[in-house]
């Protein structure tokens, strides 16, 4: 941040946002100089053509209510990832590429231009990623931003809800060309750990991705699909859950059927938000921005 | 709680590949069969009557894509492909109702696509 400290930024925003730090990662960063902090934003989970009054009553402003809530942060961040189920599904190849249509020109509202994508399995799982691809390019893929790598993975294309034998491999061969004092960021939809695989939170061959993670001593990373904050550890390697910005679903195996929250009129939007996540020295910071009680 | 003896025959399961006649020279005696066809978004039938201690052998097929068929309670996990017949050779130990469901994202239906099988004395 410029001008002020970052935790100080925190504690002005007054955005009713909670800060999740400290020690999450990044222990190897500690050389890396402090004007190449930076922070991007997580949006997950639009599920936009979502119909379904009694869960979200407000499905066609509440995404652009996020767009609004992003662009008016006060200072904008360097990119925004969003983690999939950027539409709800459909049987119709027509009416999804109509929803990414839509989607896509929602979003186009946002301040900040540079957005990634990666799909969830409303978007990919019943035509393998075709229409995504049209949209918004690869499933899979990284790149890498001021001294941090990115890699974007694909856990839904495939409708089981796995990497695949191919993409494994490709990670594999990736990983081995990047130095491992730098830090690493993992995106995806699914859960890479058996989260609750009997709710289909899980990834089934995603031991094996962070088994290839596990040598990286700065490791982290952030999905969507659960519809919920949520914190875990596999070994050193923390995994990261983003709100949705549609409904909130259950605590995992909380209650026998996974059913959307209902919408609750007394806290209209609650559960649903983005996330940011910002590098701060030695550390990964991240901030809730909750939708409830924004303009 | 390992409430059933779950086997699927690796055997069985490749003769299913290969198809009917096979199959039944690959069944062990005294087993019924019990077929079960998944379909956008349901199983058909829904509910799978056995009696304890019966030998079964539940033959799982799809009418028109590719459909996942999980019991986690027990660790049962297998898929329902177009043209091919899973066979999941099995003999319940104890009484109770055991859920199994779709875990292949198949459409908007794919939540409630559900079944059990319901063991009695």
């Amino acid at each position: 941040m410029i001008g002020f400290d970052r935790r100080d930024f925190l504690k002005l925003a007054g955005l009713g946002g909670v800060v999740f730090a400290s020690g999450l990662g990044f222990p190897g960063r500690t050389a890396m100089a402090a004007g190449d902090d930076f922070y991007f934003v997580q949006m997950s989970d639009t599920h936009w053509g979502f119909q379904g009054k009694q869960v979200n009553p407000d499905a066609q402003g509440t995404l652009r209510k996020a767009v609004a809530a992003v662009n008016e942060l006060p200072h904008q961040p360097d990119f925004i990832m969003f983690t999939g189920d950027l539409t709800h599904t459909t049987d119709d190849p027509q009416e999804r590429r109509r929803r990414l249509a839509e989607f896509r020109d929602i979003i186009g509202d946002l301040n900040v231009k540079a957005i990634r994508f990666i799909p969830g399995e409303h978007d990919a799982s019943l035509d393998e990623g075709e229409a995504f691809k049209e949209f918004f390019g690869p499933t899979h893929y990284t790149f890498a931003h001021k001294g941090i790598n990115f890699v974007a993975l694909d856990n839904v294309s495939d409708p089981s809800g796995a990497l695949g034998a191919d993409q494994l491999a490709w990670l594999k061969a990736h990983l081995g060309t990047l130095d491992r004092a730098q830090p690493l960021v993992v995106l995806a939809h699914r859960p890479l750990f058996d989260l609750a695989p009997e709710w289909d939170w899980a990834t089934r061959d995603g031991a094996e991705a962070v088994a290839l993670l596990m040598p990286f001593e700065s490791v982290a990373v952030f999905y969507g699909h659960i519809h919920q904050e949520h914190h875990h550890m596999t070994g050193h390697i923390p995994h990261h859950a983003a709100t949705s910005l549609m409904f909130p679903l259950p605590a995992p195996k909380s209650q026998p059927k996974r059913v959307p929250v209902p919408w609750d009129a007394a806290a209209p939007y609650r559960g649903l938000g983005f996330r940011s996540v910002e590098t701060y020295g030695r550390e990964l910071e991240l901030e809730e921005h909750p939708l409830a009680g924004t303009t | 709680m390992i409430a059933m003896q779950w086997k699927i025959c690796a055997a069985a399961f490749a003769a299913a590949v290969l198809g009917g006649g096979v199959l039944a020279a690959a069944l062990e005696p005294r087993e019924r069969v019990v077929r079960v066809t998944a379909r956008r978004f349901e199983y058909d039938p829904p509910r799978v009557a056995l009696k304890r201690g019966e030998p079964v052998v539940l033959e799982l097929t799809s009418r028109d894509r590719r459909h996942g068929f999980k019991l986690p309670e027990l660790g049962i996990h297998g898929e329902a492909l177009p043209g091919e017949v899973l066979a999941i050779h099995l003999r319940p130990e104890v009484a109770g109702t055991f859920d199994f469901a779709c875990d292949v994202f198949c459409g908007s239906g794919h939540d409630d696509m559900e079944g059990e099988i319901v063991v009695t004395e």
